[in-house]
């Protein structure tokens, strides 16, 4: 009985010991040697471990020795590649179609294609220049995460820290003959409030423009095409303007040459017309042989009269809410005339008098019926105050008068 | 021919026909208390003249309203912004439901107090509670008629204290929901309850209240008992009475007016603006809460521990209020010495108990929020 027991004891004894053997070993070694931030210790939050990979999937070599020498040794080792060769280290795996289905088959396998028409990836690899961007510096190194996640390094509100590690750096910048402003101009414009006030994610950051391991500045002639990913309208009517044609044949670039690049203000009307501050003047006067300046003030005014008419629409609407009228039909006519004004904003970028005009009638006509409808409701709120005042003399005359019979009957 | 003759002859014409000069000379001899509580008289009167508002006004709406989950928000809207005078009328309409039960609230406490209830009123009393029950279904069914978002939570949060009801809870909420959920089947319900059921019934009872009231006269203070006849004053009935009542409601008219001038649309914990139509995917508001006299209710069945000895909570109360309300129908019965009158401290004592609870709760069902 005990011989048996002290059998079955050694038996398990032997099995842990041959378990423990096949564990990963790498953990134990760095974990002693390395700091709190070392990749031991940041390893655990990275995709690639919760997806239940290993060191050696991505190092190589054999995890169950417990000598550093002998793993080095071991086959199948790669040990930590150079800064150039990371962007195929990573593409051993992300560029397989096959081995990543297994893993996430929704992911893109072309990242590393990708890169290599990036002006990152054309430095690094054909050039050597390790100053520029692979794939740890955006997506660090053993805390890799989907940008899905808050904390990672490619969710859009971390995208302009990830860019601009690099891109805020003046010396660096210097080195390239580029700007080291791009991301504090992004958080001025209209995009980095939406993205950063708002905490709207839907608002481009970094890489909705320039792409992301194809990351490179737009060409003069694709702006439009960027812009008109979200800007599909607008971007519609400038390809329709003559202002298309002109702007290739002087090679301006097409949208940024009003609004600016990483700068993207709130457009203003003032911007369009024949006067300081307005756009237009810096490319037309009135001799320059077209119809610009003439189009520019027929749109200026267009434009101003309806922003007038919203803001005196706008003002009695807002008395005859504050006097606590029904209001609801004049507040359907005012998003009607709302809408108008955004058209006829939008429909400022065909250039064209003649498409812009029709829009903001309509937009008169309905900023004409906000008026009218409130000016109704407030005469209507004067009316019911006299109407009480009428009816409470008639209330208080009966009133007294009832007394006074009451008075009479009552002294019968 | 003089107005008088003109009259006389009138008179002349109907008595020859509904002999209604022994209905006259009765009204001559009725008379009324003249003490310092006789301002509570008039309580039921202005209750029954808002009453008669109500049904004006609730008729004026129904020309215009169309129950259903497609129209109704908007047949309301249409009324308050594009009908003649609809928002005067609806405005109009809701103060009078506020104030009528407010009235009947105060009516019921001071006829309480007064121990006006006692022998032979008993019946009176009784049918004054089933008056002021139907006062209260009322305001529920007609709180979600506009169908918008604060009545649609409101009534699912009302039907579902209803449904807490032992035994008959879940059927009673089928049966008030038209199924499992409030919908469009709900709205047809409570229009038909508002419309047409409870008016049946509400003209039913009243006209029973107002006969037994004319009947017994008006209740005389307990403490007259030891009174002489010389020390006793009455009034007329008709006309100082009835003149006095008169004047009232035109008082209580005016103060309609000028509150459904001012505040269409109610003033703080008292409103009703008709806001977003309902929808029942839309997340529920912030603060859902029903009308201003179920609060202590719903406050205090917001209260309760999740389990009461081996009962549900919210079971617990439910049966806690039906013997309390069972208890105060039947206080004619079962206080005994006001039937010989004597007052009773323990009932004038329950009166109060139960007056600050309702004070209480509501306060602090709004202090809460």
């Amino acid at each position: 009985m005990y011989k048996k027991s002290f059998i079955y004891l050694m038996i398990c004894m032997f099995s842990a010991v041959l378990v423990t053997a096949a564990e990963d070993n790498c953990m134990t070694c760095h974990a002693d040697f390395e700091d709190d931030d070392g990749p031991s210790h940041m390893i655990s939050k990275d995709v690639h471990i919760q997806k239940g990979l290993g060191c050696v999937d991505c190092h190589g070599g054999d995890a169950s020795l417990d000598d550093m020498d002998d793993v080095r040794n071991s086959k199948g080792y790669k040990g930590v590649p150079s800064y150039r060769e990371v962007p195929k280290f990573c593409a051993s795996c992300h560029s397989d179609a096959a081995y990543m289905h297994e893993h996430n088959p929704a992911m893109p396998t072309d990242q590393f294609e990708k890169y290599k028409t990036s002006f990152h990836g054309k430095q690094l690899l054909k050039k050597g220049d390790t100053n520029v961007a692979n794939c740890i510096s955006c997506h660090s190194v053993h805390q890799i995460n989907t940008a899905k996640l808050p904390h990672s390094s490619t969710h859009p509100l971390n995208i302009t820290k990830t860019c601009g590690k690099c891109h805020s750096d003046s010396n660096l910048m210097g080195k390239y003959g580029l700007e080291a402003t791009p991301v504090a101009d992004y958080k001025e414009s209209v995009h980095g409030q939406a993205l950063f006030e708002r905490g709207d994610l839907s608002a481009p950051t970094c890489n909705d423009c320039h792409g992301n391991h194809g990351a490179a500045p737009p060409g003069v002639t694709s702006l439009i095409a960027v812009c008109g990913t979200c800007h599909a309208v607008e971007s519609e009517l400038f390809n329709s303007s003559p202002h298309k044609e002109a702007y290739e044949e002087n090679d301006f670039p097409m949208c940024m040459t009003c609004h600016s690049n990483h700068k993207i203000l709130k457009p203003e009307d003032k911007w369009v017309g024949t006067e300081e501050p307005a756009l237009c003047i810096e490319c037309h006067s009135v001799d320059d042989g077209t119809k610009g300046i003439e189009t520019a003030a027929g749109i200026s005014v267009a434009l101003k009269s309806l922003v007038k008419a919203h803001a005196e629409a706008q003002v009695v609407l807002d008395e005859a809410i504050e006097k606590g009228m029904a209001t609801t039909d004049a507040e359907f006519s005012m998003k009607e005339l709302q809408q108008s004004l955004i058209q006829t904003r939008t429909k400022l970028h065909s250039f064209n008098l003649d498409s812009v005009l029709p829009l903001a009638e309509q937009g008169m006509k309905q900023a004409a019926k906000v008026k009218e409808t409130s000016a109704g409701l407030i005469e209507e709120f004067y009316f019911r105050r006299k109407g009480l005042g009428v009816t409470s003399l008639i209330f208080t005359i009966l009133v007294i008068g009832l007394y006074l019979v009451i008075r009479k009957v009552e002294k019968k | 021919m003089s107005d008088k003759n003109l009259s006389s002859k009138m008179f002349d014409w109907v008595d020859s026909r509904f002999k209604i000069s022994a209905l006259v000379d009765y009204m001559g001899t009725k008379v009324v208390p003249e003490h310092s509580h006789s301002t509570f008289y008039y309580l039921g009167g202005i209750s029954l003249f808002l009453f008669i508002v109500q049904v004006i006004s609730g008729i004026l709406l129904l020309m215009y309203y169309r129950p259903g989950a497609d129209s109704a928000f908007e047949s309301v809207q249409f009324i308050v912004s594009t009908v003649s005078f609809g928002w005067l009328v609806r405005a109009v309409h809701s103060w009078s439901a506020n104030l009528m039960v407010f009235f009947v609230f105060l009516h019921m406490f001071t006829v309480y107090f007064t121990k006006a209830y006692r022998k032979p009123r008993e019946l009176t009393w009784l049918s004054g509670m089933g008056l002021f029950g139907l006062s209260l279904l009322f305001g529920f069914s007609g709180y979600l008629l506009p169908w918008n978002e604060l009545a649609f939570f409101a009534t699912r949060v009302g039907t579902g204290m209803a449904g807490a009801v032992p035994v008959i809870g879940n059927d009673l909420l089928i049966i008030m929901r038209g199924g499992e959920e409030v919908t469009g089947a709900t709205i047809g319900r409570f229009f038909g309850l508002h419309v047409a059921i409870l008016p049946g019934l509400f003209t039913v009872l009243l006209s029973a209240h107002l006969i037994m009231v004319q009947r017994q006269g008006m209740s005389e203070p307990i403490d007259w008992v030891n009174k002489s006849d010389a020390e006793k004053k009455y009034m007329k009935f008709f006309p100082n009475f009835i003149l006095r009542d008169v004047l009232v409601w035109l008082i209580v008219l005016n103060v309609i007016a000028v509150l459904a001038t001012f505040f269409p649309d109610g003033i703080g914990v008292i409103h009703w603006p008709l806001g977003e139509k309902a929808d029942s995917f839309a997340p529920p508001p912030a603060v859902i809460r029903p009308e201003w006299y179920f609060m202590f209710a719903f406050q205090a069945l917001k209260m309760l521990p999740a389990h009461i000895l081996f009962l549900e909570g919210e079971y617990f109360g439910i049966i806690f209020f039906s013997i309390g309300g069972l208890i105060w129908a039947l206080v004619p019965f079962l206080d005994k010495k006001s039937a010989v009158d004597q007052k009773s401290k323990l009932f004038t004592a329950f009166g109060y108990f139960v007056l600050a609870f309702i004070i209480f709760m509501t306060l602090y069902g709004y202090m809460v929020e």
